[in-house]
């Protein structure tokens, strides 16, 4: 291993890899003189999440619930405006820890498959190389690296190495776009949404491989998605984000076995059925996510939730263990206030 | 206006051997490659298949919607015993939104932005059936509130823009059931939209059907999906109907290699900790009309005779319809 | 049959879709552009105007500065004469071959000056945003709420007629609009996936710039520039024809133009051709500016 791109492990197996604290990232709304609106989309709102060594840690949500600003975040692509981080014990972007520059070589991204995920004027080769040599490695070298990459994606790098984008398939793709996140050998991979755009069968190829790739590596993943049936097959804990908060995580047999807050359940029942005798009869909530720019008050699902009480329009409920999960819902804390409190 | 009635579960839609095929300077693709199917009055067909399968160049023919000058069609399709494909200008326009509506997946690009939704829907009342204003506007309404969109009489005021997706979702099956048709067409409608959302359109969806007695022909590339709303499923690869049969028939027991591979590659939660058996390759070019069995290099029951020549579509004895040369009744469940 | 490639242990096949024979994104353009008739016409249009012009002391042409009040204004078809003589009684011919060259020169190198000057501005602007991208953009937005001629007008007039001046002014004139279309792409690019993912790997921004935004804004950018030569050697002209450019006896064909204007009554055709001239070079170059603009569109 060489010193230019790897990093190495300092705090051991129970320091969590990535921790974010109180993470807030609010986007102005334009509009008003001089562009200065008072309205903002509270896209992510005081978020704490830790992400152990080793695991895969599923971040599910619908349209507005902020997890694909979560992963930018964290990949500080988007500057907070609140909250801190700390990788492997260093802090992050502070006097005494580690610079963006040096998070970004042990954590990086996977973007969703589109025309606009990878350079269409470079070859997959090109692609790849990018990041080292912008760290400093010859153009040999890299490139060279670059085509064992391609093969540890399942690509020939005989056939695959000087194509254009365009003469990929959207598997193929998506497997360069794997590829590049690799390429400086990262710890922490978060995809976002890698998976969604491909087909179903080649999508098994891919998960198959991520699978492969992370024991091969030693990686630990983020994995963003809206479906629920991939996460369950690849997360070891669940992460359930509503309007810019967490309202629910645990490990995948407690979520997904055992859910606790309406909406997890909710989201857990949308799922299609794929028996035709047992079709779902009744959609488990109506009306669409709300908009992320004035969210309700107290709790934020209270707008679309069966069980709404007063409380809930009053309190924000805050993230609390029952056991095998946290939820953050009045119902499950005793003393809140709620008539179905415990 | 939407053509003669016809009795409860009679024929509707009979599409019989089906070729389009796109031709430009640069390339030409054999999107669909004999393709035969009816619809009747009542049920749902689901057209599962993944990209380019031709399933959404199939939907589209029915209402020949491809530009002319690079698209070639031969074939059939009847609508009600009068021929698409002989139609044109007046006569597809008389077609269109009256007696076969269609509805897409991107509702932002369906409605014009710069008019209210209401306006939308009573113009197109009034030029299809020609209404009064008033008349049209209450028809609207009435649509609206067929949608299951609260608040229907504030809603007619709307822009497009004003709506979240699932509301311009159910705007749009309100625009295409606007004149009565009878038969509706979906191409993927609920795959930009939300689970909690796609689940509450797929029920109105199904709940429309019942009520107002439609011919649906669902495309989509989510099982589940297809499960949920079919009472009949397709399945479509490179071009050809593969598989077709009830849908629980589909669901227990599949026949085609191909639909076997799709089902055993979908993801679910029982799945965890094991390998996921994925088809292998990937689809064909469709630069040249397949001359033998399409999916071959990629099956795992592949012999001799598949290369020989295109398979033909052979029923099974429980009514199944399938195209497969192998010995399907007795392959391996 | 479908081919397969050699797959590895993950087993993946072949792309889908044909692997075209220039494959590179300026190559096929390139293939676009010979296809293209129009295009091929008007560059072959402009090479013959611009060859003759650059080679026009090695043709054997007639003095173009050589008066004579006798042979004023001789028709077209004069013995010894092709296209007649000026009002000065100067070869129209050799005026018209010789006036191009600086016509073309007015009207490509104001262009080509912009271009650096004001794509710099704007894909700095478009890449940097913010306060940077304010700062220059609402500068640009002084100069752009002038009408370009009257900017030309009032800048020539203040520095004073002559070539050099002339050139100045135009460059200035164009400059906010290449700016503008620099900072728009670049705008748009800077939020595709891959740049972010470039960002994501710790490169510098210049290295960003130069590896991933540079070769997907100068397509449009240079689309735009080429549309702007037509304009430019119209506003050349122009300024020829008011006093304001090019001062006599330099034959440009503004110049020309304006000088000829008391012989449309002896003969219009002969006061014509300078316009005939500027009209061909504009409209080809406009022509292969929307043919490159096709070209460009592939959807690769």
């Amino acid at each position: 291993m060489d010193s230019v791109l790897s990093a190495k492990d300092r705090g051991g197996p129970v320091q969590p890899l990535l921790l974010a604290r109180d993470l807030r990232k609010h986007f102005p709304v334009a509009g008003g003189l001089l562009g200065r609106g008072t309205r903002v989309v509270r896209a992510v709102d005081d978020l704490t999440l830790s992400v152990e060594k080793d695991e895969t840690l599923g971040v599910v949500g619908e349209s507005g619930c902020g997890k694909s600003t979560v992963a930018r975040l964290l990949m500080r692509l988007i500057r907070p405006d609140r909250g801190t981080m700390v990788l492997d014990g260093d802090p992050v972007d502070e006097p005494h820890g580690i610079t963006v520059n040096e998070l970004r070589r042990q954590v990086q991204m996977v973007f969703q498959d589109s025309y606009a995920s990878l350079n269409p004027r470079l070859t997959t080769v090109e692609t790849l190389a990018f990041a080292p040599r912008a760290h400093g490695l010859p153009a040999a070298e890299a490139k060279s690296r670059s085509r064992d990459l391609l093969a540890k994606v399942g690509l020939d790098p005989n056939t695959f190495a000087d194509r254009y984008p365009h003469e990929l398939s959207g598997g193929q793709r998506q497997r360069v776009n794997i590829a590049r996140a690799l390429a400086l050998r990262p710890r922490l991979v978060i995809l976002d949404e890698a998976v969604s755009a491909l087909d179903k069968s080649v999508e098994a190829q891919v998960l198959n491989m991520l699978v492969d790739l992370k024991d091969e590596f030693g990686l630990t993943y983020v994995f963003i998605s809206h479906d629920l049936n991939v996460v369950q097959y690849l997360s070891d804990r669940v992460l359930v984000m509503y309007l810019g908060k967490i309202v629910e995580i645990g490990a995948v047999e407690a979520i997904y076995d055992n859910p606790q807050h309406p909406y997890t359940r909710a989201l857990l029942s949308a799922r299609p059925s794929m028996d035709p005798r047992k079709r779902t009869k009744e959609a488990p909530i109506q009306g669409d996510p709300p908009n992320p720019i004035d969210p309700p008050s107290g709790c934020r699902f209270r707008t679309r939730c069966p069980f709404a009480e007063d409380v809930c329009a009053r309190v924000e409920p805050v993230l609390a263990s029952t056991g095998a999960q946290e939820v953050a819902c009045h119902m499950r804390v005793g003393g809140s206030g709620h008539t179905r409190a415990p | 206006m939407s053509g003669p009635s016809t009795s409860l579960g009679a024929g509707l839609l009979e599409v019989r051997d089906l070729h389009v095929t796109f031709r430009t300077p640069d390339r030409t693709v054999h999107a669909v490659n004999g393709v035969s199917f009816d619809v009747k009055r009542g049920e749902t067909l689901g057209i599962l298949g993944e990209s380019g399968s031709g399933k959404s160049v199939t939907l589209r023919s029915i209402l020949k919607l491809h530009p002319e000058h690079r698209t070639r069609w031969s074939g059939s399709i009847k609508l009600e015993g009068d021929e698409i494909l002989d139609m044109t200008g007046n006569a597809l326009a008389d077609l269109r939104g009256s007696r076969v509506s269609m509805i897409f997946q991107e509702p932002a690009t369906a409605f014009d932005p710069v008019f209210t939704i209401g306006h939308q829907i009573a113009e197109t009342i009034k030029r299809h059936a020609g209404k009064s204003e008033g008349d049209a506007w209450r028809r609207a309404r009435e649509l609206l509130e067929l949608v299951r969109i609260p608040s229907p009489a504030q809603r007619l005021k709307a822009y497009p823009h004003e709506m979240s997706g699932g509301m311009r979702q159910r705007a749009m099956i309100a625009l295409a059931l606007s004149c009565n048709p009878s038969l509706l067409l979906a191409d993927e409608p609920t795959t930009a939209l939300d689970a909690t959302v796609q689940i509450q359109v797929l029920l109105l969806i199904r709940e429309l059907q019942r009520e107002l007695d439609l011919g649906v022909i669902f495309v989509t590339h989510d099982i589940g999906v297809a499960v949920e709303v079919s009472d009949r499923i397709g399945v479509m690869y490179a071009g050809k109907l593969v598989e077709l049969g009830g849908v629980e028939q589909m669901v227990d027991a599949p026949r085609h290699p191909y639909t076997r591979g799709l089902l055993a590659s979908t993801v679910h939660g029982g799945m965890r900790g094991q390998r996921l058996e994925a088809i292998p390759g990937a689809p064909p070019d469709l630069a040249e009309p397949p001359a033998a069995c399409s999916f071959a290099p990629r099956c795992k029951y592949v012999e001799a005779k598949c290369l020989a020549g295109p398979p033909p579509l052979v029923s099974t004895s429980d009514g199944h319809l399938v195209r497969c040369v192998g010995r399907i009744d007795s392959l391996a469940a | 049959m479908a081919i397969q490639s050699p797959s590895l242990e993950i087993g993946t096949g072949v792309a889908v879709g044909p692997v075209a024979v220039a494959r590179g994104y300026w190559q096929s353009v390139g293939r676009r552009l010979r296809r293209d008739p129009v295009t091929l016409v008007c560059a072959a249009i402009l090479l013959l105007i611009v060859t003759s012009a650059l080679a026009a002391p090695w043709l054997g042409l007639p003095d173009p500065y050589k008066t004579s009040m006798i042979r004023r204004l001789y028709p077209i078809g004069s013995p010894n004469f092709l296209l007649g003589t000026d009002e000065l009684g100067r070869d129209m011919f050799s005026r018209l071959i010789y006036g191009g060259r600086l016509s073309l020169f007015m009207g490509v190198m104001p262009v080509v000056c912009a271009l650096l000057i004001g794509g710099l501005l704007g894909i700095t602007a478009g890449f940097m945003g913010g306060r940077i991208n304010m700062l220059i953009m609402r500068i640009m937005d002084v100069f752009y709420a002038f009408p370009s001629v009257l900017l030309a007008i009032s800048l020539s007039g203040a520095m004073g007629a002559g070539a050099e001046n002339t050139l100045l002014a135009l460059t200035l004139v164009f400059i906010p609009p290449v700016c503008r279309v620099s900072e728009s792409v670049t705008t748009q690019v800077r939020g595709f996936d891959f740049v972010e993912a470039a960002r994501a790997s710790g490169a510098g921004a210049l290295t960003i710039v130069r590896v991933h935004v540079l070769g997907n804004v100068l397509g449009p950018i240079l689309v735009y520039a080429t549309s702007l030569i037509s304009v430019a050697i119209i506003l050349a002209a122009g300024l020829s024809f008011l006093g304001l450019g090019v001062k006599p006896p330099e034959p440009e064909w503004g110049l020309m133009l304006n000088t000829l204007r008391q012989a449309i009554y002896v003969n219009p055709v002969l006061a014509a051709l300078p316009g005939v001239m500027i009209f061909i070079t504009s409209i080809c170059f406009n022509l292969m500016s929307d043919g490159l603009r096709a070209a460009m569109d592939v959807k690769a």
